[in-house]
């Protein structure tokens, strides 16, 4: 297809997983009381982050694998 | 329940949101050449995409709301929407029914019916699918809107407005693509939101040990054995021994043959992803390959609903009490999300809500276009035009699908009962539809007048049955009893609407086969090639390996499923 649907993906939770992974270092822990004194938006934020870099990592690699 | 306060970090979330999602539209836009781009995605789309937009099609407002709502009121029961329902019969829509579909090139549900049978016959059908498609998206929309002032008390035309117009522009620029492009975004965007809900209410709980353990209270107040919440087949003997009050026959005939196989099987709005799909193989596999994580997904849509329940009657009212009494079910998942998640992840969430109701809308719509282009506009108002015509009405059919979604959201806030009603209408509809299908694809003597008037006979008797059954503790009127007086009580409305499907495919059914043998068909074998199963040729797959082919997947799949079944017995 004309467009590579992985690289949207990637980019967006890539963005979205930054955003909570910076949020989650310099929020106040007060606010974690809710979800059991866990940092979650620290660590959502970097299982997101990876999940959208995977999906990039495969983009890159279909386009070496292309001669262009 | 007091308004949730979101921060800049959440607003921020759903922005990047909406940029990706119009963004998709955006760049798709120039590849909208044909009204074959358009409605049917070039028949380009990898086999993984169309399999996530399968199953992303379908978890609309109803879907990721109504199941936790359920989960919290039947326990995990629920799953058997999913174990005994949805999961054979994408199996069986992916290994029987997707060679007819895909090899007979109709470019939609009601196509296929009118080169199968007759004009009529097609007729009915994308009528009553094109109206239903419109009210199934104003009621996601309203859902929507309803929910978001409720929760966040942002204002309700505000909310209309916004998602619909949303929706308009990613559809109308890059036509099926952008809908379908977007529906595996939602996919990921509602599972990676909805997971942490799960795992903190999980933790919180005490695992599943604790969950079930904390489900004891909830079923021993409403009269059941304590295990009733937690186990999906033990209590199915008699209705009387479990809350959804159904009986297993009850269960694996209406809600797993009648409803489920007449949902996927015969809606044009996940048919449609499937015969987008590049090639005859990657159409076969698409059902399939939807069915694995769909058969995980009780984990994401009703075991909120479990944990919901379990919280409030352990931590003394969590739910929102509604005006009898009894709590607010189809509030489990948004309490959750304002209980566990902090802000940031809070948006995310917000945002994996709001993704799953646009593409519910989203895929309404998509499907819509194409039947009113197609079946209706093409084929009776103004046939014979360029492509270009029918790709410029399909943009306009678009405009006018979203202006009737959003008149359907008020007529839903002005008229409730309009909307339970409209409902009822068209589950009587699709039950019967299957058997249509059945025969259709499997008896080569079915005749078009066999078909047309078995679906109205099996739509009259619906209506019939449920016009003179009802649910104990019901009023006549909406809920049945509508025709004078009641026959049979039912001990619940989940177990009358089960019996109407029932009955109604079994009236379509033997009307459809008496009314075929009374009258002669008007195809020849020739026209029937590729539309019937015993004329077309078998596809034999050799030049596959043993474990690509798509029979194996569906049996892997069906395996998978028994597993599950049997873990949660």
């Amino acid at each position: 297809m004309n467009l590579d649907l992985r690289l949207p993906i990637g980019w967006m939770f890539s963005i979205i997983g930054a955003l909570l992974t910076g949020f989650g270092l310099i929020s106040d822990d007060m606010i974690y009381a809710r979800s059991l004194g866990i940092n979650v938006n620290l660590w959502w934020g970097l299982v997101l982050l990876a999940f959208g870099l995977v999906m990039l990592g495969l983009v890159a690699r279909t386009r070496r694998g292309r001669p262009s | 329940m007091p308004a949730v306060q979101l921060g800049t970090v959440d607003y921020a979330i759903l922005i990047v949101y909406f940029c990706f999602v119009l963004g998709i539209g955006w760049v798709l836009r120039r590849y909208m050449r044909s009204s074959e781009d358009f409605f049917l995605s070039g028949r380009s789309i990898p086999t993984w995409i169309a399999g996530l937009a399968f199953l992303s099609a379908n978890l609309g407002a109803q879907e990721v709301i109504g199941m936790a709502a359920s989960g919290a009121k039947y326990g995990i029961m629920t799953s058997h929407f999913y174990w005994v329902g949805a999961i054979p019969a994408m199996v069986f829509v992916g290994i029987f029914m997707m060679p007819f579909y895909y090899g007979s090139r109709a470019r939609s549900v009601p196509e296929y019916l009118r080169l199968r049978f007759d004009e009529k016959t097609r007729g009915f059908n994308a009528i009553t699918f094109a109206v239903m498609t419109v009210f199934s998206s104003g009621i996601s929309m309203y859902a929507l809107a309803k929910l978001l002032e409720l929760v966040l008390g942002w204002n309700f035309h505000t909310s209309v407005v916004l998602s619909a117009i949303i929706v308009l522009i990613y559809i109308f620029l890059g036509g099926l693509t952008s809908a379908i492009y977007n529906e595996v975004l939602q996919f990921f965007l509602i599972v990676l939101g909805f997971l942490p809900l799960v795992l903190l209410g999980l933790k919180d709980l005490g695992g599943w040990d604790g969950l079930t353990a904390k489900l004891v209270p909830v079923a021993s107040s409403a009269g059941y054995d304590g295990g009733a919440w937690s186990h999906s087949w033990r209590y199915l003997d008699s209705p009387g021994a479990n809350p959804m009050g159904v009986e297993w026959f009850g269960m694996v005939m209406g809600l797993g043959f009648v409803l489920s196989f007449g949902y996927w099987c015969t809606d044009f709005l996940v048919v449609q992803r499937a015969m987008a799909a590049e090639s005859m193989l990657a159409a076969r596999r698409t059902p399939l390959l939807a069915a694995i994580p769909k058969m995980l997904f009780p984990a994401l849509v009703i075991l909120p609903g479990m944990i919901a329940i379990a919280l409030h009657f352990d931590r003394g009212g969590l739910l929102p009490l509604g005006a009898d009494g009894t709590p607010n079910y189809n509030m489990a998942i948004p309490v959750l999300l304002a209980h566990y998640l902090p802000s940031g992840l809070l948006g995310l969430g917000l945002t994996a809500l709001m993704a799953s109701f646009m593409s519910g809308m989203a895929g309404n719509v998509t499907a819509f276009n194409t039947v009113w282009t197609y079946d209706i506009y093409q084929s009776y108002i103004k046939p014979g035009q360029s492509d270009r015509h029918y790709l410029r009405m399909g943009h306009a059919a678009t405009v006018f699908g979203i202006i009737g979604s959003v008149a359907a959201a008020y007529a839903a806030t002005r008229f409730n009962n309009i909307m339970d009603m409209l409902q009822l209408v068209f589950a009587f509809v699709n039950a019967p539809l299957f058997a249509t299908f059945l025969l259709g694809m499997f008896w080569r003597r079915a005749t078009g007048h066999g078909a047309f008037f078995g679906l109205v006979t099996g739509t009259v008797v619906a209506a019939l049955h449920h016009g003179l059954t009802l649910p104990e503790g019901s009023m006549p009127g909406i809920k049945g009893a509508y025709l004078g007086t009641a026959l049979h009580m039912y001990p619940s409305e989940m177990a009358q609407n089960f019996w109407t499907a029932i009955v109604a495919w079994t009236a379509c059914f033997v009307a459809t086969i008496a009314i075929s043998l009374l009258t002669s068909g008007n195809k020849s074998d020739d026209d029937l090639r590729g539309l019937v199963y015993s004329l077309t040729p078998r596809i034999t797959d050799h030049d596959l390996k043993w474990y690509q082919r798509p029979a194996t997947l569906g049996a892997a799949v069906l395996g998978m499923v028994l597993v599950l079944n049997i873990i949660f017995w």
